[in-house]
This record gives structure tokens, C-alpha cells and sequence, in this order.
């Protein structure tokens, strides 16, 4: 049995997130620990630190169907995992972080701020409850919403590929994971 | 000494960690995140990294050192 670690409790983290950003979606900001870190490790030489160890995402995936004893057992598609989808995914997940950006500045600039979660990137679901706090500059909310929006599809993508194939299915083709590796690539050509 | 141990296949592998995190006695770990490697001093062949990486890059091999 090996020696359990701080770390192997990260599972803990994704759930502590959405829960405090159905409360109060300006918790979303807290996701850019997700966002930056990962980025930041592998730049200064730490490799895939974050996904190895520290993605509280990917030991969600991991120990949910542990704990349900799913038996998905089934790779997932070859296509799932080519070069070819993994930097699409990425490709177009940038461009959806660009977008979201784009709304931001137009609520900056004087546009109505929109208190909804949109899922897959499609779904409009209303969440005014969680704008409780009404002090703060109306962008920084609207980036809390597309910010969890994007959060909760990912992890919900997530869920449904881990329910379909093997538990860590999503990492796979996890865009942070995708320009984690390549940014590794690149620095040991 | 067992009679098979684990190979990543470089190509596929993202470099996860979902092997490492399987391995029970630590014998993967990734090469400057690019890929996963296994020590084969110390695989012991169960195949638990196998059946738990996403993309399936992982194969058991017969040893070339135990072949008859």
C-alpha cells in the first residue's frame, strides 16, 4: 500500500470550487490556479508536475469511479487522443477563452451584465442567485460567469467521457494538459 | 524477477500520471513531461498501469532477459 500524501486529497478541490461558485460566483476567480500554475511548472522546468500530482480534476476523475466500482474499462477512441483532436481541442478552447474575454470587455465598456452559466458553450442556465455581491465592477463578475461556464463544462465533458471509457479519459485531450505537454516538447527539443 | 514488464508507447502517451498513480511500487515517471517511462528494475509486470492509462499506450512485454 503506498504512503498516502497531502496531494492524493486534491479530488477534495473541484468540488470545494463549484461549491463556493454556486454560492458566490465570484469564487470562479479562484480557477486560475488551474489555469496559471500548470503553465507556470512546466516553463521553469517542472515538467507535468501538475497533472502527475496536483490536478485535483484528474483525481476527481479518478477516484469517483473508484469509489462507485464503475467497471470502465474501454480506451477511449483513437481519435480522442491524435495530435490531430488534442491541439484542435485546444484550438478551440483558447478561442473560447478568447470570447469570453470579449464579453468581459464589452461589460467593461458598458453592455448589460448577464448573470447566466452557459454550458457547452450553448446552454444558457440561469444562476443570478450566486451574484451576491453587487460592489464589485460588473466585469469582474461577468468574467466569474464565463470563467465557471467554462469550468463546469469541462469538468462535465469530463464526467461523461470518464462514465464512458477509462476514469481519466478527459486528460487525454485536457487543453491545460495539451499546453503542458507541448510547452515540455518544446523546451526539451 | 516476473516474467513480463511494462512499455509506454512515447508517441501516444500524454503524460498524464494516471500510470504513476497506479504504479504500487513507483516505478513510472515521466521524462521532463513528455512522456511516462518504466524503470523495469523495479516493475513487477502487474499491469495495473496498463489497464489504468486513457489513451492505452501502455502494453505488457515478455522480458528479453527472462526469454528461454
Amino acid at each position: 500500500m503506498k504512503k498516502k500524501h497531502w496531494y492524493d486529497y486534491l479530488w477534495i478541490w473541484p468540488i470545494v470550487y463549484f461549491s463556493l461558485g454556486f454560492f458566490n460566483i465570484l469564487f470562479a476567480w479562484l480557477g486560475m490556479i488551474d489555469f496559471i500554475v500548470p503553465i507556470i511548472v512546466a516553463s521553469i522546468g517542472g515538467g507535468k508536475a501538475f497533472c502527475n500530482r496536483y490536478c485535483g480534476r484528474g483525481k476527481l476523475f479518478a477516484i469517483i469511479p473508484r469509489a462507485l466500482k464503475m467497471k470502465n474499462r474501454k480506451v477511449a477512441p483513437s481519435w480522442m487522443y491524435s495530435k490531430f483532436f488534442r491541439y484542435g481541442f485546444l484550438a478551440f478552447f483558447m478561442t473560447m477563452f478568447g470570447n469570453m474575454i470579449y464579453q468581459t470587455y464589452l461589460v467593461y465598456g458598458g453592455a448589460s451584465l448577464k448573470t447566466v452559466v452557459k454550458l457547452f458553450w450553448t446552454f444558457k442556465v440561469p444562476w443570478q442567485w450566486a451574484y451576491t455581491v453587487t460592489s464589485v465592477p460588473a466585469w469582474i463578475t461577468q468574467f466569474s460567469y464565463g470563467f465557471y461556464s467554462l469550468m463546469l463544462t469541462s469538468t462535465l465533458i469530463g464526467l461523461i467521457v470518464m462514465a464512458l471509457y477509462r476514469p481519466r479519459t478527459w486528460c487525454a485531450f485536457c487543453p491545460m494538459g495539451t499546453m503542458t505537454q507541448g510547452i515540455c516538447k518544446i523546451k526539451n527539443h | 524477477m516476473t516474467r513480463k514488464n511494462a512499455v509506454v508507447d512515447k508517441e501516444i502517451c500524454v503524460s498524464c500520471g494516471a500510470c504513476m498513480e497506479a504504479c504500487p511500487v513507483g516505478a513510472i515517471k515521466t521524462i521532463n513531461g513528455c512522456f511516462a517511462d518504466v524503470d523495469i528494475n523495479k516493475c513487477i509486470g502487474c499491469g495495473l498501469c496498463s489497464r489504468t492509462c486513457p489513451t492505452g499506450c501502455i502494453t505488457l512485454v515478455e522480458r528479453l532477459d527472462m526469454k528461454k
